[in-house]
């Protein structure tokens, strides 16, 4: 192989660098109006009135349009991937704080920010739930009745249920559980919780919507064009072939930016006023968006007196906020992996995803599989703590060994458990016979190891063409979105390398939905996976066209001729074109409705840890990461150097949401909704860090490689937990780990407990 | 509610410009007038510095410098840097090292470094933390940009 495995620049680097790439923020429209939106200040009630009279006479302001208006366009004017439940523009009920309730609308923003002052609602309201533990009752209900999509057919029997929060409940059993507890060695029980934190990529939500002939364009910084398109065809009970979803380039979307975030309201701002009209949120907006699900974990795991876990149950609650968005997927998806990468004969899994009154919960990078891991691995730390085994020692007795099944039941297969752990173990230091430096004083050091894996998104389709020019230079149209992963790049390689061509002589037309063809979606780590499977089918398609062609201009066979000459050889000159194209869809066994079990959940396994070495401040409580080593399964990368960069960046984000990222709420109200008081890492927060990516081979992924770019995340949090533990003798249940967290747990472990703020 | 246009006159990669803007508008908005979208408005505050702009050879942030200020000033953009048709340094370290992913706050820390070679020829690290602690990476590019920065530096 040539091109695949070559490490070349992303494709894009020269615009990039130049400030000269494609974003949706940049995009004008001749007449083109502005949104700006008025918003929820109550968490929850019921909507009396909206004044927009002092707004519609503002000088330069051009319409404003409530949910009303939009109801006489669109009569169902709700959506959602999982739930039709969120409406474009609140209707009867707001259900959190940021909810958007109106849109003023102008030629200058600036106008319609100053109209938006201008708009005042009434609210009845009515008391509002934000834990989920406590949204389990159904003392106060977001929904009157729940609405399942009918997308996928494991949700339909919710439709129309009453008096409840619970979107989703999801249960997986395996072996006997309760008879292995019984017979156990040793119970252990804990209780893990996460946070709110969310993605903030730097360009932030941006759509617009341009009426055209018998149609709409909808130009939109978003992950799922294809999901888009028939989404608001639906919404507008159109044929999909009259909505056009254009995506360029993504300033950052980390699972923000799946599914119809602004596209809806796009869409029917442009169509009531029959102009172009653009909504580009600011970063305080983005917090009113889509968050990460803040989560309660209880784990209880049995353990025999070798050191075997024999038993683990899970009871996972999934805090989903004010609308499903795609929750009811992470709460299952990611449900089944909740005892984590050991082989354990008896499991229980109870995975609840609840409405609350908070910001609505998503996809962030890892699909829930970060907070999960947080919490197996604290445990699985715990525990061998509490048996005085080396944490790494019973890893080993425990982890999942390839063609092992899986707490579903499904297999792991390309599933490097063992090898992520033990580079962990090597670079850390682990095997060595060199006692561990704890310090002394004041600063104490420790150090800690977590893994972690995940399921991929099965099924789902993806679409490819390519399209090989009588140059012999080939074009690859797909609709998966580069948001900064560097898809456009790897795929460029598989064509090429299939081709035998050099990767700089592919172009990649980017999502276009009049241009290029289906693509479920750029999530999940799954576009590497199943669009490069695509591509790879669509460059092999055209190969052997090419082939044909040659033989139809008697060209003997067998001989490699290049492209152009059996081009001109064919049509006498330089003409014509071949065009490759191929979808791809794994298989998919749906998990059995009692049993939650299935051998086959995932097309592939996706493999991540993390190594850490702390250093804690006791008079402080301050923890300083001193090493940060990461390693994953990418099964054979395409392109070596931007995996790493995907692996390294990915921990870089958990860092974030271990130390310091925390939405905070106060009545219902995001009191920190600026990148002042919501604190990304900088570069001053970067540790020394190593990111391996260990020899492995993903047999069904294109030329051996699978997605990467969650695994970075999986196992930064409990590691440096770990390490903490390991340092001061305090364990942290709660993320993030504040120096106040780990200055309150050494006070309580002193015997001094600190009073509530 | 919006007052009366102001005109100013700057120099705007390297050359003369004027236009008619009111004093409530930023740098950012001024440039945009221009074609010119390599510095974007993200956190609105300052912080995150993917707004950044060179005035008189200064960097600034765009989404808080009034476009008014500029008049009678110099403004150097990013879409300048490779005004010869070649990268500068920086920039061919940057692709070089690989230290960009969705590349929206690139053309900041490009900046950034820039001022900073131009008042330190071979940074420590700690001059290049200090410098670019003002940029802001979401994809955590962080690593990469250092070694970007030092590849520069040698150059």
């Amino acid at each position: 192989m040539t091109e695949a495995g070559r490490e070349l620049p992303r494709l894009e680097a020269r615009a990039k660098v130049t400030g000269r790439a494609e974003y949706t923020h940049n995009l004008r429209l001749p007449g083109m109006l502005y949104g700006k939106v008025f918003r929820s200040t109550v968490p929850h009630g019921r909507l009396r009135r909206i004044d927009t009279a002092a707004a519609r006479a503002l000088d330069g302001v051009h319409r404003v349009i409530t949910g009303e208006d939009i109801r006489r366009l669109i009569p169902e004017p709700y959506y959602g991937p999982a739930f039709h439940d969120q409406p474009i523009l609140a209707l009867d009920k707001v259900r959190h704080v940021g909810e958007p309730v109106a849109v003023a609308l102008a030629a200058d923003p600036h106008v319609a920010e100053r109209a938006v002052q201008l708009i005042a609602a009434e609210y009845e309201e009515l008391p509002a739930v934000y834990d989920e533990v406590a949204a389990m009752r159904p003392d106060i209900v977001v929904h009157d009745m729940l609405k399942p999509a009918g997308t996928f057919a494991d949700l339909k029997h919710l439709k129309g249920r009453t008096g409840t929060n619970v979107a989703l409940d999801y249960h997986l059993r395996r072996g006997d559980p309760d008879e292995a507890f019984k017979s156990a060695a040793h119970v252990f029980e804990h209780t893990f919780k996460t946070q709110q934190c969310l993605h903030v990529p730097f360009e932030p939500f941006v759509a617009m919507a341009e009426p055209a002939d018998n149609a709409l364009v909808i130009h939109t910084s978003n992950q799922t064009p294809s999901f888009v398109r028939t989404e608001i065809a639906r919404l507008l009970g159109w044929p999909e072939n009259r909505v056009r979803v254009k995506v360029p380039y993504l300033g950052g979307g980390f699972g923000a930016k799946v599914y119809v975030k602004l596209e809806a309201l796009v869409a029917a701002l442009a169509l009531i006023v029959r102009r172009p009209v653009k909504v580009a949120l600011t970063m305080e907006e983005q917090f009113y968006v889509i968050t990460k699900h803040p989560t309660t974990f209880r784990i209880k795991s049995g353990v025999d007196t070798d050191g075997r876990i024999v038993a683990r149950a899970c009871e996972v609650f999934w805090n989903g906020g004010a609308y499903a968005d795609i929750g009811p997927r992470v709460t299952q998806k990611s449900g089944f992996t909740s005892p984590g990468p050991y082989d354990i004969d008896n499991v229980r899994i109870d995975s609840y995803e609840l409405y609350t009154n908070r910001t609505p919960a998503g996809a962030l990078r890892g699909f829930g599989i970060p907070q999960l891991v947080w919490a197996y691995e604290s445990h699985t730390d715990l525990i061998a703590r509490e048996l005085d085994v080396d944490p790494v020692a019973f890893r080993r007795r425990n982890i999942l060994r390839d063609g092992r099944p899986q707490a579903s039941g499904t297999a792991m297969k390309d599933a490097a458990v063992a090898e992520v752990l033990e580079t962990l173990a090597a670079r850390m230091g682990w095997n060595d016979n060199q006692p561990f430096d704890h310090g002394g004083g004041a600063i104490r050091r420790g150090r800690g190891i977590a893994i972690g894996f995940k399921a991929s998104i099965s099924p789902t389709t993806s679409v490819a063409i390519v399209n090989v020019s009588a140059d012999g230079s080939a074009v690859l149209y797909t609709s998966t979105v580069d948001m900064g992963q560097g898809s456009d790049t790897a795929y460029a390689q598989i064509v090429a390398e299939v081709l035998a061509v050099k990767t700089e002589a592919v172009r990649i037309v980017h999502p276009d939905t009049d241009v290029t063809p289906y693509d479920m979606g750029t999530l999940g780590s799954r576009s590497l996976f199943h669009m490069g499977n695509a591509v790879r089918l669509a460059a092999e398609d055209a190969l052997a066209k090419l082939r044909a062609l040659a033989a139809e201009a008697g060209l003997p066979e067998g001989t490699n001729y290049p492209p152009a000459e059996i081009f001109k050889k064919r049509f006498g000159m330089q003409a014509g074109n071949v065009i490759g194209a191929a979808s791809f869809m794994p298989t998919y066994k749906s998990p059995d409705p009692q049993t939650g079990l299935s051998d086959n959940v995932t097309p592939f396994w996706m493999i991540g840890g993390a190594g850490a070495e702390v250093a804690v401040d006791t008079e402080t409580g301050a923890v300083r990461v001193e090493k940060l080593v990461n390693a994953a399964d990418c099964g054979r990368p395409i392109n070596p150097a931007v995996a790493r960069t995907q692996l390294s960046g990915a921990a870089t984000m958990q860092l974030g949401f271990t130390l310091s990222e925390v939405m905070l709420l106060d009545g219902g109200q995001v009191t920190n909704a600026s990148l002042a008081d919501y604190k990304i890492p900088g570069i001053r927060d970067i540790p020394p860090m190593q990111s391996e990516l260990v020899a492995a081979e993903q047999h069904s992924g294109p030329f051996g490689a699978k997605g990467l770019g969650e695994s970075g995340t999986f196992g930064v949090s409990p590691a440096i937990a770990n390490a903490i533990h390991d340092a001061v003798g305090v364990r942290i249940t709660e993320l993030p780990i504040t120096a106040e967290a780990v200055f309150r747990a050494l006070r309580q472990q002193a015997g001094r407990p600190l009073e509530d703020a | 509610m919006m007052t009366t246009a102001r005109t100013i006159a700057f120099t705007l990669n390297g050359q003369q410009v004027s236009t008619m803007i009111e004093p409530h508008r930023n740098l950012v908005e001024l440039l945009q007038r221009f074609d010119l979208f390599g510095s974007r408005e993200s956190c609105g505050q300052g912080l995150c510095g993917c707004c950044t702009v060179l005035v008189d050879d200064v960097a600034v942030s765009g989404c808080l410098y009034f476009a008014v200020w500029v008049d009678g000033k110099s403004v150097t953009t990013v879409e300048h840097l490779d005004a010869d048709g070649t990268l500068s340094p920086v920039q061919q370290a940057f692709i070089e090292a690989g230290a960009f992913q969705c590349g929206y706050c690139t053309p900041g820390f490009i900046l950034m470094s820039h001022q900073l070679l131009k008042e330190h020829p071979n940074p420590s690290d700690d001059d290049i933390r200090h410098y670019l602690s003002g940029n802001l990476c979401r994809c955590g590019a962080y690593p990469e940009i250092i070694e970007a920065v030092k590849l520069a530096a040698k150059r």
